[in-house]
């Protein structure tokens, strides 16, 4: 990967509020007494250093949250003399937030919070300084998944897995819950009719819609980046295989022809290309397809085999994917091709809309957690108590 | 793993079947056999059947692109009965939805029943051992019951009366993690339906 070196003879770093949407530059703090500065312009999975912040002045639940939500995000804990942002406030009432660049001696948040909870108070100040240095702040999205085992339901819940909420009571079998773009809304399959249908949920009034029910298993929906189109796997015509149709379920088109499984569909950000897990010589593979049809190309993953479960970064540049070997790998890997990057022993991994922090399942520990890819800073999610809590989707 | 012929053309078949995916790939070690093409095999809109030719298994789906399924909901309120096709439940390889011949057997028992006794159906259960991701044990579950519903269809059961669905790992007869719990999981469960 190439980078761009400078020096600078004083002390005197310079930020780059280069966090535009897609780009992963920043900055790494000048150390005292030394005087160089490396400004990475590309990012390296897995090995890019954190962005040093210290923090002071919040207590309990407050420091805890902006912790755990900086972290996710790249962000490392140090003292003030070595970091780049100093994160400061107080939380005995209201929370008051403040942060600045210290080396460039800018003022980047200063704020009071109120209203909500002191929770969502925090949640706010992480987005607000995050969002100073021009990145897209997660602290206040939400994540569904899939909780339970022989019979599950679909949770919504923070980030971080607070206040969760059953959205089903179906009392059956549910599965890969996928947000619809924008909206506090989801598809997923339930096995409420018998044989497992993808139904269209808005969480918002509560009504639910039928989207596909076919004979067999319609499963995995993908909903389109504008929200216009669902990819699904069906095996309404004897074979399980990719499908693309409106997203209220009409105009459904065959995209593949295969006896072999194809799983997992997922949308490139331009809504072009649709991602999927097939076989190809009875070795698993991820390949992609154009949306509107046409031959499916694979994205070989050089070194790492079984890849399954794709998901596409919002900025384009990533597919994020499982590779399965001894264990199950979460790894990443160019969207035009490249060299495949493993990070950390989970599967299912979710985009959030930052590009750089993805949600993921544990089969070790039967939850969730969160993955910043280009640190690999992991955190737990909390988890709802009756079951696994598996199949994550991230809200964009 | 020792193939029998059915199973070696079987494996043909799904190898050839490849092609119609359409990822640059040539099948690897592949026969031909007498009367097919490979590369043509299987290709949308060709109607070459899969795997066929002079000498192949009759066995084998002669639909190109797989036999469609009924309106699921005709079957809504039929009677389910599980426990009638028990002993027919029929076990898979890792990671395969070939049937294998040693349990073609079960297969006609089920086949014979449906064809001798109108108004029933069938529904087939597809199930995977727990080594495999979610999604990827969903469809793999799903392709074990189609490859099922193949041979009832092959064996002249009509496709309207033979449902499908998949588990995935969601539902294992056996929560162990050993080699034998794994085994058992990999199934096909048939479920008798009656209108």
């Amino acid at each position: 990967m190439s980078g761009i070196f400078r020096k600078y003879n004083r002390c005197g770093a310079w930020s780059i509020a280069a966090f535009a949407a897609g780009s992963l530059a920043f900055l790494v703090s000048c150390v005292p007494g030394e005087a160089q500065i490396e400004i990475n312009r590309q990012v390296i999975p897995g090995s890019t250093p954190p962005i040093w912040v210290s923090m002071s002045g919040f207590t309990g639940l407050a420091a805890q949250v902006i912790e755990f939500d900086l972290y996710v995000q790249g962000f490392g804990f140090t003292n003030a003399e070595n970091a780049q942002y100093l994160i400061s406030g107080s939380n005995t009432g209201d929370l008051q937030g403040r942060a600045v660049d210290r080396v460039n001696k800018s003022p980047l948040v200063s704020k009071v919070y109120t209203g909500a909870t002191p929770r969502r108070q925090a949640h706010a100040f992480t987005d607000d300084f995050v969002q100073a240095l021009g990145q897209k702040g997660i602290a206040q999205t939400k994540i569904a998944f899939n909780v339970g085992g022989a019979n599950s339901e679909i949770y919504v819940a923070d980030f971080d897995g607070a206040n969760p909420q059953a959205v089903t009571m179906d009392k059956t079998l549910v599965a890969a819950p996928c947000w619809a773009p924008g909206r506090l809304a989801l598809f997923y399959s339930s096995y409420k009719l018998g044989n497992p249908a993808i139904f269209f949920h808005d969480l918002s009034t509560g009504t639910r819609k039928t989207i596909a029910w076919y004979g067999g298993s319609n499963l995995s929906p993908a909903v389109s980046p504008d929200g216009k189109r669902v990819a699904m796997i069906l095996s309404k015509d004897g074979w399980t295989d990719l499908y693309v149709g409106d997203a209220g379920g009409g105009n459904v088109k065959r995209l593949t022809k295969s006896r072999e499984d194809e799983s997992s569909p997922c949308w490139s950000p331009d809504g072009q290309w649709i991602c999927f897990a097939a076989k190809i010589n009875e070795r698993r593979a991820i390949c992609k397809i154009a949306a509107t049809g046409g031959s499916p190309q694979r994205i070989p993953t050089p070194g790492f085999s079984n890849p399954t479960e794709p998901d596409w970064s919002p900025d384009g540049k990533w597919i994020a994917f499982t590779s399965q070997g001894g264990g199950f790998q979460i790894c990443v890997v160019p969207s035009q091709g490249g060299q495949v990057t493993g990070l950390v022993a989970g599967e299912d991994p979710s985009w959030s809309r930052n590009s750089r922090t993805l949600v993921f399942f544990r089969r070790s520990t039967g939850h969730l957690s969160l993955l910043d890819v280009p640190t690999k800073q992991v955190k737990d999610v909390a988890r709802v108590s009756s079951g696994e809590n598996s199949q994550p989707s991230w809200a964009r | 793993m020792k193939l029998t012929k059915f199973g070696y053309l079987l494996t043909i078949g799904l190898t050839l079947g490849l092609g119609a995916v359409g990822c640059k790939h040539h099948p690897q070690g592949v026969t031909v056999l007498p009367g097919s093409r490979p590369g043509a095999v299987g290709e949308a809109g060709a109607g070459n059947p899969l795997g066929n030719g002079p000498g192949a298994d009759a066995n084998a789906n002669p639909s190109g692109t797989g036999t469609p399924m009924g309106d699921p909901a005709e079957w809504a309120n039929a009677t389910r009965d599980e426990k009638k096709f028990e002993a027919d439940t029929v076990h898979f390889d890792y990671d395969s939805s070939a049937v294998k011949s040693s349990e073609k057997s079960k297969v006609e028992d089920v086949a014979s029943f449906l064809k001798g006794t109108p108004g029933t159906g069938v529904e087939i259960e597809g199930h995977c051992d727990e080594r495999g991701t979610d999604q990827y044990n969903y469809s793999l579950g799903e392709r074990r019951a189609l490859a099922l519903r193949e041979e009832l269809i092959a064996m002249g059961v009509d496709g309207s009366r033979v449902l499908t669905k998949s588990y995935g790992r969601s539902r294992p007869v056996d929560t162990g993690h050993s080699e034998a719990a794994h085994a058992r999981n990999r199934r096909g469960v048939f479920i008798l339906l009656t209108k």
